[in-house]
């Protein structure tokens, strides 16, 4: 049989229908389109799949049970190394990891590695088969650490990743989160429609199964310091707080109602519920007339959300051109066909008011200049070519930075000037016994690269652990 | 979960709980706040944490009802569970190196205003306290501040206890009679901080005033609380909720809090529904 150059596509919800809902968008293969697509997978020996993955997961071995019919057994393969698959297959930006290397991607599309993870995930969470055995965590027991204290800081994919590894070590793990819920940026940043909130309580299940303990509601630097941690008996420190620090762009009218950053937004409608207001009670307000201010995927996630709130027009204001923006190109083609109008080359200079809410947004159209140290090329605003858009709501997405609340308030804890925490490469940080990894050190990435990081922490805080009682 | 503890009327809409949450007792300072949730579809809201004792592991809420999810929480009974409280929160106030402190609290704004009370006396600062309600019956906490004041003044907008009239009629006397006030604080309603801050610039005496914004995650991370302080934009959640009172924008911080009045006005409704 010749192999098929295309992946096997998977079905949608269309367009018009799912602006009226927070349903997830993609349905996820069926099985026929999962083994049809395990077919594509040519089985290499080097393995660049796997190379691109920043976890490891052995990709083609999982590929091959999923051929065989065994997707239990490809669930294990994956959560050897992948302890979230089911967020993963769903929100990894693959084309630039996994996908980006496949031998098939060279003359043809990549295998769809992604959504077979996300099949895989699926299948065993449907049918209960995703929590890990008895003898599967066994295999990785270290007894020299059984019962040692771990603690994670922060429940996002960094925290949980490392806990659900330190777990595995035979650390007693305890994750500090300061909301009241877990996942992160899973839970307050990424919609309904792209990660159903389910699934990440499901994962964190699979993870709370390893015996991993989470404390929610608390604040580490104001409930608890680092300090107590240690006098409490916690061997090491991981510390996973993300970047959840919203800029704002220091313009006039940037206090005005209507004005939200994009955390404020994202955590009014995902974590607190609010379009199901008024059966939840945590209020939003958006009307006709939104702009979201960014490129990036938060700026979809953002735009995406206002048109389903009843917003008639959503624009996206982007200061570069559509090449240059940071956002998912999926994330970027779903936005368009649901309607969300794009104003690329400009930016805001001010948001006016009437009666103290946003009435209009000046902006001022750009040109790309020479390369900038990020690589891009550098807007320019033009001369005069000031305008004004008519809008109610505006939401500020032009990103985050670490917040200070934990660094502020630790001893010792070297930072960089924007914030973010300073670790070695094994991510050690300027105090003995404390890690850290994600977002905190390396500002605003991805979910992925926050996992690949708790990994690697785990296992040098296991070694640090080994070291020190020897 | 946290458990309620005791729980008593101190006016016909103000009530105060004591609560079990031995890690937020053992860290709370005076001006600390925390962020509760009722109940598993409620909204997060900021209240100040009234007292606390490390010992016990209990914090003391004192909070006024204005809305759902205050009428929510007033509601329930000793025995029964508040389903997150996070904290404590924000910056506590420096207390150090004041000898004469006038503090200002103004309707359920007092019982804000009380930890600071105690924490000057406790300090040994000469505390002068005035407390206004609108009327006798909703006069709180009287005997408490009293234990903890070099003198009391009480005012009613009615005249119907104490002195008749607002805060800032006492406040005025005592600018004019007396010397060496090196500090002010007020907390109560933002018309009635703005009046003294106002007053008090006129006298050049420090002020401080506690800010009350719309919050949601109370950590630092959305802006929702932002402020405009001496023209720079400051989250009331991290970098306050004290601020100088003399660079407070009043006017953008009144605008902000009225944001959302029609919903609150709709839950408010169909909890009249609910309540029959």
């Amino acid at each position: 049989m010749a192999l098929k150059p295309k992946k096997t596509p998977m079905k949608e919800q269309p367009p018009e229908e799912r602006i009226n809902n927070f349903d997830e968008v993609p349905r996820g293969y069926s099985d026929e389109d999962a083994a049809l697509e395990a077919e594509r997978c040519l089985q290499c020996k080097h393995q660049p799949c796997v190379d691109g993955c920043p976890v490891s997961v052995p990709i083609p071995q999982f590929i091959q049970a999923v051929k065989d019919g065994d997707v239990i057994k490809a669930n294990q393969i994956i959560k050897s190394k992948n302890n979230l698959p089911a967020v993963c297959g769903r929100v990894c930006p693959q084309e630039e990891q996994c996908e980006e290397v496949c031998v098939m991607g060279i003359k043809n599309e990549p295998v769809a590695i992604g959504r077979l993870e996300r099949y895989v995930a699926d299948y065993n969470m449907d049918r209960g088969t995703d929590k890990a055995s008895k003898e599967e965590i066994e295999k990785y027991r270290i007894p020299e650490l059984e019962g040692k204290k771990a603690a994670v800081i922060g429940a996002g994919p960094a925290g949980l990743t490392a806990a659900a590894d330190l777990a595995k070590y035979g650390f007693k793990v305890t994750i500090f989160e300061a909301l009241h819920a877990t996942g992160g940026v899973l839970r307050y940043g990424i919609p309904e429609f792209r990660l159903p909130k389910a699934i990440v309580d499901e994962e964190v299940e699979g993870i709370k199964n390893l015996g991993v303990d989470i404390q929610l509601n608390v604040v580490v630097g104001k409930t608890i310091t680092i300090d107590e941690l240690f006098a409490d008996g916690y061997e090491a420190v991981f510390i996973g707080t993300g970047a959840g620090l919203p800029k704002f762009m220091n313009i006039p009218g940037e206090n005005l109602n209507g004005v939200y950053s994009a955390n404020e937004f994202l955590t009014r409608v995902n974590l607190m519920k609010a379009y199901k207001y008024p059966e939840y009670k945590t209020p939003i307000k958006v009307q006709d007339k939104v702009a979201v201010v960014g490129g990036g995927n938060v700026a979809m996630d953002a735009a995406r959300t206002a048109r389903r709130l009843g917003a008639e027009k959503v624009y996206i204001v982007y200061r570069r051109a559509e090449e240059q923006m940071p956002g998912r190109d999926e994330e970027i083609e779903h936005a368009k066909e649901e309607g969300i109008i794009f104003k690329l080359l400009n930016n805001p200079v001010a948001i006016h008011g009437k009666n103290g809410r946003v009435d209009k947004m000046e902006c001022i159209q750009m040109e790309l200049g020479e390369k900038d140290s990020s690589g891009r090329r550098r807007p320019i605003p033009i001369e005069g070519s000031n305008w004004m858009l008519d809008l109610d709501t505006v939401i500020i997405a032009i990103g985050q930075s670490p917040n200070p609340m934990l660094t502020k308030n630790t001893k010792d804890l070297e930072t960089e000037s924007w914030g973010g925490i300073i670790t070695d490469e094994n991510l050690k940080t300027s105090r003995a016994g404390v890690y850290a990894g994600g977002d905190v050190v390396t500002g605003a990435a991805t979910v992925i690269k926050a996992m690949g990081a708790g990994k690697k922490a785990a296992e040098n805080i296991k070694e640090y652990v080994l070291n020190k009682n020897k | 979960m946290y458990e309620i503890l005791e729980k008593e009327v101190l006016a016909p809409t103000i009530k105060k709980v004591k609560v079990k949450a031995p890690l937020i007792a053992r860290k709370t300072e005076p001006g600390n706040f925390i962020i509760l949730r009722v109940d598993e579809k409620g909204e997060r809201i900021p209240l100040t944490v009234a007292d606390h004792d490390d010992k016990t592991g209990e914090i003391t809420i004192i909070f006024q009802e204005v809305g759902y999810s205050t009428k929510l929480l007033g509601s329930l009974e000793k025995g029964d569970y508040i389903q997150d409280i996070v904290g404590p929160l924000g910056h506590h106030i420096k207390m150090e190196g004041y000898k004469k402190v006038v503090l200002l609290g103004g309707g359920s704004g007092t019982a804000l205003l009380y930890p600071k009370v105690k924490g000057f006396y406790e300090m040994g600062a000469e505390v002068i306290t005035i407390t206004g309600a609108r009327t006798k019956n909703l006069v709180i906490l009287e005997e408490e501040l009293d234990n903890y004041s070099d003198r009391l003044f009480i005012t009613t907008d009615d005249g119907s206890y104490g002195h008749h009239g607002f805060v800032t009629d006492v406040l005025k006397d005592l600018l004019d009679q007396e010397d060496n006030i090196d500090l002010v604080i007020a907390i109560g309603p933002v018309p009635m901080m703005r009046a003294v801050a106002d007053m008090t610039e006129d006298y050049g005496i420090k002020t401080i005033v506690s800010l009350n914004s719309i919050m949601v995650d109370g950590t630092g991370m959305c802006g929702a609380c932002r402020v405009t302080v001496g023209g720079e934009t400051k989250f009331t959640c991290v970098d306050g909720p004290a601020f100088d009172g003399h660079k407070v924008d009043f006017e953008e911080l009144m605008n902000r809090l009225s944001f959302y009045q029609d919903e609150e006005a709709l839950a408010g409704e169909m909890e009249e529904e609910v309540n029959g």
